[in-house]
């Protein structure tokens, strides 16, 4: 091959680090949407690439729902103070505390709709007019419609059917106060394509990932970890087995696989052989045929 | 799966449900195993509700809740794939007339599109507006996708009737290469796996011609431009005199020590440094996101841009575009637009519309002078200050405008420079 051509990777990460630079230029106060997850860690880890020798910079602002993995908070910890950046916590507990919001019922509660609440008071509070997140368009199908530059209402709502034509690399982030816009900058990123170039890069990325022994329950075909949150059903036993996580959100509703993956190299050799979707251990996604959509249009991630 | 040194190839799709556009996705995606087996548990299940015998291929690009309930698709949706070859996004944009918008959003990136044609019904209006937007938007490779043959008895003659048809009408347009398959996308025939049907047909598969589309002369190399996106001033120690300025390579190759022009102010230098990320680079070519220094201290903001000395582009204050309307309310004349161009913005408005193009005819229309959603019309644009213009024809990057509505901040047109 003619050598004045990309290979895939870096024709991603050079797309990915002119949308971050493009907030940047068109936005007065953008943030990173960091969750600990491998997406967001990537996104960052772009971030530091886009600006270099400039420290990022965007603040990092986690929604913190209370129902952590203990190993991402403290991942996030460590990686705000090697980054010099700020951190600007939402948290769920606090809206909930304030009546903002109220706790799910029933057998399969969860805090994750609660986030929205909390999202959209933190970027109110902080005056965010464009949060970056790691969404992409191969997680989901309603993620499948985003584009780079995600225009919200003053409510924080997304309007699918309405969004602004995107062409060529011309991206418009103009917007009236009170409105604000998400930016996807590894929107065209595939789950193998983020572990690929991970294992590249050498990214640090939370010990959940990589195999270790854990004890889970067997819930909805996963394995859930067990924490403080969980609740057993009847019937339900706790076993000790050697598990990764695909993807991590909340402690309470992310699903687990068996797995002896325990290096970047073996965990993208088991993705590429994968034959089920990464959301597919995520109970948020699958509580209806339109979870995320309807989600998504409230203001979700 | 190693493929590191693989390519990126975009292509878009343009066909209406009607014309098997989702069905072909559906085919490509699971017979090149990029289905997941969740996502197959999922259309099975509602391919049974449905009544439908067996998996209904079209339910994998199914999207938002009203496109499956009325069963057409509203908005572009990029599909993802891989094979051991290429990495592939897919624009999947709607084929019906009122999204023409749509179109021309999945078309303004892609290397490639895909023109459906139904077997039994031969080129139609539909086939003619979508492949006047492919050459409109420049997209290098057009692959005729000649549908249902099965419903044809896999007919040879029917199959040259209609790649005659096609290329009576296409002789006005400008792509440089356009390919014909005759395929059965409901039963696979030449789209992963060769056709058992069609042993006339020599060419090779939907996937096999999209796998080796030669996409690396696509990319304009000739012509330097680097618009800067903004400036890095880290200000700390071992940088504390640095000025960098970041963006991506529109086109052309830069090198350590070149000579460049900056524009519009017209000051020259030399190269010092190229980075990416912490990585020094000796050089930098279109696609790339770098930072790169000069040896002079010089004055470079947001929208100016870095080019060869010997090599610049046509400050114009004023030229002509090929403008498609992309908004509900009409154009307004004499108004003030934004118009954006790489990363420079300016006022500008429509001095005149020359004439509008009849996507169906080819016809020009010099009387009616409205621009409303999915015209496209010639005209002429005239900013506050000169703009680093190229044609559109040469350089996609340099070549492309859009226009925002200052009312609604919403992009109202695209266009292309003649």
């Amino acid at each position: 091959m003619n050598k004045y051509y990309l290979n895939y990777l870096d024709e991603l990460e050079a797309e990915a680090i002119y949308i971050l630079r493009e907030v940047w230029a068109q936005f007065e106060n953008p943030v990173i949407l960091f969750s600990g997850g491998k997406d967001s860690i990537l996104v960052t880890h772009l971030a530091k690439k886009a600006f270099y020798p400039a420290k990022i910079p965007f603040a990092l602002m986690h929604v913190d729902t209370g129902h952590n993995f203990p190993e991402t908070i403290q991942f996030r910890d460590d990686l705000i103070k090697e980054l010099g950046v700020k951190l600007i916590v939402g948290s769920v507990q606090d809206s909930i505390d304030q009546g903002r919001v109220a706790e799910e019922k029933g057998k399969n509660a969860t805090r994750n709709a609660l986030q929205i609440t909390t999202l959209l008071d933190a970027i109110e509070a902080n005056k965010v007019d464009c949060a970056i997140g790691g969404g992409r368009r191969d997680e989901e199908k309603a993620r499948a419609k985003e584009r780079f530059f995600s225009h919200r209402n003053d409510f924080g709502e997304w309007d699918p059917k309405n969004q602004r034509p995107e062409l060529w690399n011309l991206l418009n982030g103009k917007h009236f106060e009170g409105e604000h816009f998400r930016a996807f900058p590894i929107s065209n990123w595939t789950e193998m394509d983020v572990w690929n170039y991970i294992k590249r890069e050498n990214i640090a990325i939370p010990s959940l990932y990589f195999a270790h022994e854990r004890e889970v329950v067997r819930r909805s075909n996963s394995w859930i970890p067990l924490s403080e949150f969980l609740r057993l059903e009847q019937g339900e036993k706790v076993e000790k087995k050697k598990i990764r996580f695909r993807t991590l959100g909340d402690i309470t509703i992310t699903g687990g696989i068996e797995s002896d993956a325990d290096t970047l190299e073996k965990i993208a050799q088991e993705v590429s052989a994968m034959r089920k979707t990464e959301r597919g251990d995520r109970s948020d996604d699958k509580r209806s045929e339109t979870a995320m959509e309807d989600r998504k249009k409230q203001g979700y991630f | 799966m190693e493929i590191n040194n693989n390519q990126l190839l975009r292509f878009t799709t343009a066909g209406s449900v009607d014309d098997g556009k989702s069905t072909l996705i559906g085919r490509l995606l699971y017979d090149s195993k990029s289905i997941f087996e969740d996502q197959l548990e999922s259309v099975t299940a509602s391919s049974v509700k449905k009544g439908h015998a067996g998996v209904d291929l079209a339910m994998f690009t199914d999207g938002l809740k009203d496109e499956r309930e009325q069963g057409i698709t509203i908005d572009v949706a990029y599909r993802y794939f891989t094979t051991p070859k290429r990495k592939f996004i897919i624009a999947d944009t709607p084929g019906h007339i009122q999204y023409t918008r749509n179109m021309v959003t999945g078309a303004s990136t892609a290397n490639a599109a895909i023109i459906l044609i139904d077997a039994r019904h031969g080129v139609i209006e539909q086939t003619k507006r979508h492949s006047f937007i492919a050459s409109l938007l420049n997209i290098p490779h057009l692959i005729v996708c000649v549908n249902k043959m099965d419903l044809v008895d896999f007919s040879e003659e029917r199959f040259n009737e209609i790649e005659a048809e096609f290329e009576e009408f296409a002789s006005k347009l400008l792509v440089k290469d356009v390919r014909f398959i005759p395929i059965s996308a409901l039963l696979g025939d030449n789209v992963v796996n060769r056709s058992e049907n069609m042993a006339w047909y020599q060419g090779g598969t939907l996937l096999n011609i999209l796998e080796t589309l030669h996409i690396s002369s696509d990319i304009n190399k000739i012509d330097a431009r680097f618009p800067v996106q903004t400036v890095l001033r880290p200000q700390r120690d071992g940088f504390i005199d640095y000025r960098g300025y970041a963006g991506r390579v529109a086109s052309g190759i830069y090198r350590l020590g070149d000579e460049v022009a900056v524009l519009p102010s017209g000051f020259t230098s030399r190269i010092k440094s190229i980075n990416a990320g912490e990585q020094e680079l000796e050089e930098a070519y279109a696609p790339m996101s770098i930072a790169m220094t000069l040896e002079d201290d010089i004055d470079i903001s947001r929208g100016d841009m870095i080019v060869r000395k010997n090599n610049q582009p046509e400050p114009s204050q004023e030229f002509d575009v090929m403008l498609c309307w992309l908004n509900n309310s009409a154009a307004k004349p004499k108004t003030k637009y934004t118009l954006v161009h790489t990363s420079n913005s300016q006022r500008a408005m429509i001095k005149e519309v020359v004439y509008k193009m009849n996507i169906n005819s080819f016809e020009r229309d010099s009387e009616d002078k409205d621009l409303a959603m999915n015209d496209i019309a010639r005209v002429k644009i005239r900013a506050t200050s000169p703009l680093m213009i190229d044609s559109y024809r040469d350089n996609r990057n340099t070549g492309s405008i859009i226009l925002i509505d200052e009312s609604t901040n919403e992009t109202v047109a695209a266009g292309m420079i003649v």
